[in-house]
């Protein structure tokens, strides 16, 4: 069954049609990576999911609701989540309280003026929120402040808040840009992690092919704005047309 | 642990208690002990109280908040000449109307963050002023202000035989009655209006204290900190900065009211820019963002008002007489335009010493303070953690 389904997908920027009748049909307990090269519309496909936003044409419908038209905190309340290309977190908080903050955002949804309860006393609040930091390892980190942790664990902060909000998706958007290759294996074994333990059904943008392939088990290849190719990550290495878009044509 | 952040949370309210109760024995020392002055220190103090929860929790920053003062005021002396000298149905209303206002100006300013919305509130609040001062006239009594007279309705008191206006009460027990004792050759002054208005200063504070640790102020932080990552994390944060709004609109309608409590009378400058900026100013001198700096600060700033402002060269004089007569007219040449008119000048300085050298105002001023007496005396750890409860937001 597809999870998120993408149909006739276009958006232009002024002269640029950064995306053209894009298709895509995410299926629910994949792991699908979107890849392409620079330019090629990948983060505003994204950006088209999460309300950021409003495509020209075509729909996008996440577990039969349209996506369309809907704020960024309401597509995160039907269950998507998004882990940033330079991962978001309050940086003035520590690291426990930026868990909280999703778990809460999980209890009591869009608004609630919960001003005269105790945080202290939130205990169903703040075990979910420990279990989380345990699962990726930051729980003898949760009394730092979140800005002064290094940016592998500062991934692993935002993965968190993601889990705690127990996603049907989960979004990432280039997770290892700008890491180094070591941090790039922890995230890979991260994700690999929560992959085994949950079925969060995931989309990945990403540029490092190492990444791609050690995760994803489907690949879209996306070009000047349009889906060249999808298939299963041992045919995309074979596939013509995708060398082509990324090395240029051959030589004859 | 949950018990020790509980008694911490105890520790401070009993602590901030006792300072407040205390005020007149501790003023009295500083030449600040009479009620007038004491009066303000408590009602500032709810109304910086009362801003540090929208600008030191959200960081959004209102320029506009004296609008608030103004319709707590006038909403107070209303219920003054219409009802009763009762001073409980005239807080009420002020808390409700100046409620109301916020919930409309914070409508319309709060679509735009930063700037803008200082702008936005600046603009209500100018409008508002004006307003007050003359298109309102039949409401407010335009430039003169709104007062009490003899013919006034109050519906509910007694007939007024006695042919002077009537004072506020608190049930029966007049807001102006004064005990007098003498301590240490000081004269202790008790005063009604300061004790309810020291009672209502302390309730404000503890709500303060209850909204900072709780899941509503953990996400008003969030939204200072990183309002997309909020968004994103399922969050709507309009209704959440909207809410804070109205909240800190009733407590700064909250001590409108009982400026008009105290001294029944309500005029159009008390809406002014520079009431806004003034709570601006008590709140990042005693250090936004803490639960006490406010109260520090606006106590800072009030004391320098009326104990400053009152030095003159006569003052001068009996401060550097035991110099040689030619210094110490060179010194009180000096210090002259620091004092009497020129007290801003004293204030403006020490603003730009807290703000460049102790981004955390006051407070922070103080923890340092400890920590260098912490260090010195080789102390525990533990006074300094204390000290930063006090002083910050508990972490966990």
């Amino acid at each position: 069954m597809s999870l998120l389904t993408v149909k006739n997908v276009g958006k232009r920027f002024g002269g640029l049609q950064a995306l053209n009748d894009v298709n895509l049909q995410v299926e629910e307990g994949s792991v699908h990576a979107i890849i392409g090269p620079n330019g090629a519309g990948k983060s505003t496909l994204l950006n088209c999911f999460v309300g950021k936003l409003m495509p020209d044409t075509g729909s996008v419908t996440f577990d039969g609701t349209s996506l369309l038209g809907l704020k960024p905190h309401e597509i995160n309340q039907t269950g998507v989540s998004r882990v940033f290309q330079t991962p978001e977190i309050f940086s003035d908080l520590t690291v426990f309280e930026n868990v909280m903050i999703s778990c809460l955002s999980k209890r009591d949804g869009a608004f609630k003026l919960n001003a005269i309860a105790a945080l202290k006393s939130q205990n169903d609040i703040r075990n979910h929120a420990e279990e989380m930091l345990e699962d990726v390892g930051l729980l003898e980190k949760r009394n730092m402040n979140s800005s002064s942790m290094s940016r592998g664990d500062k991934r692993r902060l935002e993965m968190a808040m993601c889990l705690a909000q127990d996603p049907k998706l989960l979004l990432l958007d280039e997770p290892t840009a700008g890491m180094s290759r070591a941090d790039t294996n922890n995230t890979i074994e991260l994700l690999q992690e929560i992959g085994s333990s949950r079925k969060i059904t995931k989309v990945i943008i990403e540029h490092d092919m190492h990444v791609v392939f050690s995760l994803a088990n489907k690949i879209s290849v996306l070009a000047q704005g349009t889906v060249i190719a999808e298939d299963s990550p041992e045919n995309i290495k074979g596939n013509p047309k995708v060398k082509e878009a990324y090395l240029g044509e051959a030589q004859p | 642990m949950f018990e020790k952040i509980k008694n911490n949370n105890t520790a401070i309210m009993v602590l901030f208690s006792i300072m407040v109760l205390a005020g007149p024995l501790i003023m009295a020392p500083f030449g600040a002990g009479y009620p007038d002055l004491l009066q303000r220190f408590a009602i500032y103090g709810i109304f910086a109280v009362g801003f540090n929860l929208l600008f030191g929790l959200t960081g959004y920053l209102s320029f506009g908040h004296a609008a608030f003062l103004g319709i707590g005021s006038y909403s107070a002396v209303w219920m003054f000449k219409l009802l009763t000298m009762n001073i409980v149905p005239a807080i009420f209303l002020a808390v409700l109307l100046s409620g109301l206002a916020a919930l409309v100006i914070g409508y319309v300013a709060l679509r735009r963050s930063g700037i803008y919305f200082s702008i936005l509130t600046l603009a209500f609040a100018q409008m508002a002023y004006n307003l007050a001062y003359s298109v309102l006239t039949p409401i407010t009594n335009g430039e003169t202000g709104l007062q009490l007279s003899l013919h006034d309705a109050r519906i509910l008191d007694p007939v007024n035989t006695s042919g002077s206006l009537p004072s506020t009460n608190f049930f029966g027990a007049a807001m102006n009655a004064t005990a007098k004792t003498e301590l240490f050759g000081m004269t202790l002054q008790f005063n009604v209006g300061f004790y309810v208005c020291a009672l209502i200063l302390i309730l404000a504070f503890y709500i303060s204290l209850r909204i900072f640790n709780s899941p509503f102020g953990l996400m008003l932080r969030a939204i200072r900190t990183n309002q997309t990552r909020l968004n994103y994390t399922g969050v709507n944060t309009k209704p959440y900065t909207l809410a804070v709004f109205v909240i800190s609109g009733m407590y700064a309608g909250l001590a409108g009211g009982l400026l008009a409590c105290t001294d029944p009378l309500a005029g159009a400058e008390r809406m002014q820019w520079t009431a806004s900026g003034e709570v601006v100013l008590m709140t990042i001198l005693g250090g936004a963002g803490t639960l006490i700096g406010p109260v520090l600060g606006s106590g800072f700033i009030k004391y320098f008002e009326n104990i400053f402002s009152k030095i003159n060269d006569t003052v001068l004089d009996g401060w550097f007489s035991f110099m040689p007569d030619s210094m110490a007219d060179f010194f009180v040449t000096i210090v002259h335009p620091f004092v009497g008119k020129g007290w801003h000048l004293t204030l403006g300085i020490l603003f730009m010493l807290v703000v460049i050298f102790l981004p955390g105002g006051l407070v922070e001023g103080a923890t340092r303070i400890g920590q260098w007496i912490a260090r010195k005396t080789g102390a525990a750890p533990e006074s300094k953690a204390n000290s930063t409860v006090i002083s910050t937001v508990h972490k966990d």
